[in-house]
Parts: C-alpha cells; structure tokens; sequence
C-alpha cells in the first residue's frame, strides 16, 4: 500500500504545483504548459483510482485536443507585458469582490454538502471484477443515461455549425482549385497535337481552335 | 522486510530489467532502420548511400551519433532557454514511452494494460508538444510557423486516426493491444486478418500515419525548400539528434501499431507447422519492417503535398470516408451476427 500512497501524493503535490504557477507565472504559454502538466498529473491521479479509460480520455480530449488549441492561440497573441500588469491595481477591487463571492459561495456548498442515502451503499460496492473499466461506462452511458450523452453531442454540433458559420465565406475574388475540374481534363480536352509546317509557325486565327 | 521485497522491490527490478532490455534493442534496431531508409531513399534515386563507415556503411548511424554527441549545443540568446531545451526531450521521451505497452510476442509486453490502444492514441496526441514547444522557444519566424503547420497537421489526421482505431476496436471487442492480436488468431492465417475486411482503413491508417510523423510527402512542418528545417532550424548536436530519434522512434511505433491492428501482430501468416514453429517475435519484426518499407518507398517517390491539399484530404476525403466506415462496420457486426460479445 505505500506505493500507491507514494504516487498519490507525487501527483496530487505536482497537480497543485503546477494549477498555483498556471496563474502565477508571467508568461502566458508557460501557464498554458503549467495547465497541461496538471492535466497530465490529474490523469494519473485517475489512473490511481482505478478508472483508467477516464484518464486516457482526459489525456486524448484535453492535452492532446484542446490544450493544442489554447496554446496555439496564445501564441499567436502580441501579448504586451508591461501593458498587462499596468492595470493591475485599478482591476485589484473587481477582482477581490469577484473572488470573494465564488469562495463565499464555495463555503456554502460546503456547508450544507450531504451525502445522498444511496450514493454511500455505491461506493462500498465491490466493482464487478468480470468488467473492464471502460465497460463499465459504456454500459451506463449508452442505457441510463443515453439521452443526456446525445443532447451533449448536439451541444458539441451546434457549437460546430456556428464555428464554421462564423468563419466560412467565399470570395469571389480568390482563385480556388476545383479538384473535380481537374481531374475530369482528359488528353482530349486538355491538349492538341498539331503538325506546323517548316518557316511559317501557327497563326494567330488558330488560337481559338487550340483551347477547347 | 521479505515481503516488501517480494512486493516491490523484485517486480520493480524485474521491470527496469526489462525497460532497458527492451530499449537498447529498439535503439539498436533504429540505428539501422534509419540506415535503411537512407537506403531504400538511395536506391530509388540509383545512388549508393551511406557506404563509406563499416562495411555497406553498416556503421553510419553510430558515426552520426558520435558526431552529433560531441558537438557543442548552441542555445540561442533570444531563445525561452527553459522550454528550449525541453522541447526535445519532450519529443523524445514521449516517442519510446509509447513502446511500454506494444507487445511483440505473446505475453511480451511490458505493460499489459486493458487500454493499451487509448494509451497510444494519447501518448501520439502528446508528441505534438515537443513539435510546439521547439518551434515557439526558438523565438525565430521559421521554427514559429512550423510549429503552427504542425499543430493543424497533426490535429487533423489525429481525428482519422482515431475512427480507424474505432473501426477495429468495433471489431475486436476490447481495447487491449494483445487481444486485438488474439481477435485476428482465426484458421485462415493471413487472410483472417484485419487488413482484408478492414482495407479502406488499412489504406487510411497508412495515410495518417504518414502524416502523423511528418514524414514525407506530408513533411510540410520541416519543407525545406520553404522553411529551411522547420522547427529544428535553431537545433544543432543532441538536441537534434533527440528530435531525429523521436521522430524514427514514433515512426517505428506506428509500423508496430499497423502491425498489430491490421497485420496480425506476431501471428503466422500460414496457420499451421512449419510456420507456426518460427517464434512470432520474427513475424512481427517482419511485418513491421514491411510497413517500414512502404513508409520508406513513399518518401523516395511521392512528391510533398501543398498545405491545403494536405487538409483537404484529411477533412474532406479521409472523415467523411472513415466515418461511413464506422457506420458500415458497426452495422455489419450488429445485423450479421458478428458482434463480439
């Protein structure tokens, strides 16, 4: 039991690490790479308690998708140093107000946090040893809750729709490559061979003929 | 003092034993891949290659290695020294990690874990990083817009690669890596192996391996006749070499990766003795080797691809194709009977 142990508090040290400099450090790709190693200690943490299709997952989705995403932004931005901590005092009072009443409100979900009756016979329930992990969800996801995964998916559609809606525009002024145009050219309609006599070359009159 | 002994420290032991056991070979195993790329690129061009260090240049990698090993690294002053010298470490750890999990024979595997398929599949959505991380540190416009290239790139066939690997997972019922070998272990032999009901995908998942370890003709993250090297332009001595070997190591692994979803990993194309006799550790280096070949002729004879060729055809012709595909299979299986239990 040591080495579990062991790692537990390896991951979780590294996690908190990590989330405290993803807002402390000065520059924002290296929060961005602070908020990727908290992702990665979070799925080890995953992988301790056993759910190891949720870690990988976590890995695939967030580090390997949308962190990739965030980075990708962030270093595309001009971000002006001195210019971002110039306001800092003049945020300071929104800033306190704001974080005061999310732990405010934090401490009240804390306070009156009760244990559902039968959320506490679940976890002492042995996990069926004839199930793999990752079985396990699919057999509660695809039947219990079927509904709610695929009104997510419509979320995840709709917000796809309206990425592209956004950002789709045709310019009648940009050339575009129609690759069915192209491949639909045959010798026939994409060259002549024509025979020109010693000394006189083609005639101009024969331009049109040469483009079918 | 006996039982954490026998608890931790003996399977800990055995562990490492086999970790470096196993890296040396595949490093071993690299150095001349690596010269039989050069080759195979050689011969198709009627050149002779490496042929100077060693009989038939037998030692040209381990000249490199030496060359690159002694040279000074250079870190350039306006470079994020940090993530810099990160970034090919990065790249490199996270390519031999993969192996962890790969088995070669049966029961020849490190880790043996129920989802050895996911573990790849987000350790090669990992590899990216060492990409990204290069070519911002550099702090230089050729590493940066490299960089750039290959986040889109490796995004994009990530999202094929993935319906590819859902297709055979469909098929096999499990998502650990040993029993999609042992799915494929039917008396037809060769013929009862992935590739052949599963072809459109094979052809797909070659496609998206290519790009996915930016080889030729998707190698548009380090074109030169654009960008110069890409990300490794301000990279000189180890740290190259780093970002070298974890590029062979992650092709390597996707060869390995091929291998075992549509190749019947170490299984005898001809089910019965005297080709059963022959250890399956050599028809999986075989097989891999194969797939390492046509990786290897596609870089000699196909042209690069332009950038916006390259996501046309990983949005436009591989989705939409690998998609349907998982539609069609899953269709197949349930109404055929065929399902896995």
């Amino acid at each position: 039991m040591i080495f579990p142990a062991l790692f537990f508090y390896l991951f979780a040290a590294v996690l908190i690490g990590s989330a405290v400099m993803v807002i402390a450090s000065r520059n924002p790709v290296h929060s961005v790479l602070f908020l990727i190693l908290a992702f990665v200690n979070a799925s080890g943490l995953f992988v301790l308690l056993g759910a190891e299709f949720l870690a990988m997952i976590l890995i695939v989705v967030y580090v390997g998708a949308v962190a990739v995403l965030f980075l990708f932004v962030i270093m595309m931005l001009d971000v002006d140093f001195a210019e971002l901590r110039e306001g800092f005092m003049e945020y300071l009072p929104f800033g306190l107000v704001i974080g005061g009443i999310f732990l405010a409100e934090l401490i009240a979900v804390a306070l009156g946090w009760a244990i559902g009756p039968t959320v506490s016979s679940a976890v002492t329930a042995p996990i069926p040893a004839d199930v793999s992990n990752t079985e396990a969800i699919g057999l509660v996801l695809y039947t219990r809750y079927i509904h709610y995964f695929q009104l997510s998916g419509l979320v995840l559609l709709v917000a796809m729709i309206g990425a592209i809606v956004l950002t789709l525009r045709h310019k009648a002024s940009v050339k575009r490559q129609s690759i069915a145009a192209q491949n639909a050219r045959k010798k026939a309609t994409a060259m002549a061979v024509r025979q020109v006599a010693s000394g006189q070359g083609l005639r101009e009159s024969d331009a049109a003929e040469w483009v079918k | 003092m006996a039982e954490i002994w026998t608890a931790y420290l003996w399977p800990l032991i055995v562990m490492v034993a086999q970790s470096v056991l196993l890296l040396v070979v595949l490093l071993v195993a690299i150095a001349y891949i690596l010269l039989a790329d050069r080759k195979i690129w050689a011969a198709v061009q009627i050149r002779r290659g490496p042929n100077v260090v060693g009989p038939w240049g037998l030692f040209q990698s381990f000249a490199d290695l030496l060359k690159f090993v002694l040279k000074e690294p250079v870190i350039p002053s306006s470079a994020n020294k940090g993530i810099f010298v990160l970034a090919p470490l990065v790249s490199c750890v996270l390519a031999l990690s993969a192996w962890a999990v790969i088995p070669v024979n049966l029961n020849w595997v490190i880790a043996d874990i129920n989802v050895g398929i996911l573990y790849i599949f987000a350790i090669s959505s990992l590899s990216i990083y060492g990409i990204i991380m290069a070519g911002w540190s550099s702090n230089s416009k050729y590493p940066f817009l490299s960089a750039l290239r290959s986040a889109a790139q490796m995004v994009s066939y990530e999202v094929s690669i993935g319906f590819v690997l859902i297709t055979v997972l469909l098929c096999v019922g499990s998502l650990n890596l040993s029993a999609i070998v042992a799915a494929q272990d039917t008396k037809f032999g060769i013929l009862g192996w992935y590739w052949l009901p599963l072809f459109p995908m094979f052809v797909i998942f070659y496609v998206s391996a290519l790009a996915e370890t930016n080889r030729p003709p998707f190698d548009l993250v380090e074109a030169e006749s654009e960008l110069v090297a890409g990300f490794m332009v301000e990279y000189g001595s180890t740290p190259y070499l780093l970002f070298m070997l974890g590029e062979y190591v992650a092709i390597c692994s996707m060869c390995a990766l091929g291998t075992i979803l549509f190749l019947g990993g170490w299984l005898s194309p001809i089910p019965f003795a005297p080709f059963t006799w022959v250890p399956g550790v050599i028809w999986f280096v075989l097989k891999a080797l194969f797939l390492f070949f046509l990786f290897a002729m596609a870089k000699a004879i196909v042209p690069r691809y332009r950038y916006d060729q390259l996501m046309r055809l990983g949005w436009k012709v591989f989705l939409p194709i690998s998609i349907a595909m998982v539609v069609i299979v899953a269709a197949v299986l349930q109404f055929a009977g065929l399902a896995p239990a």
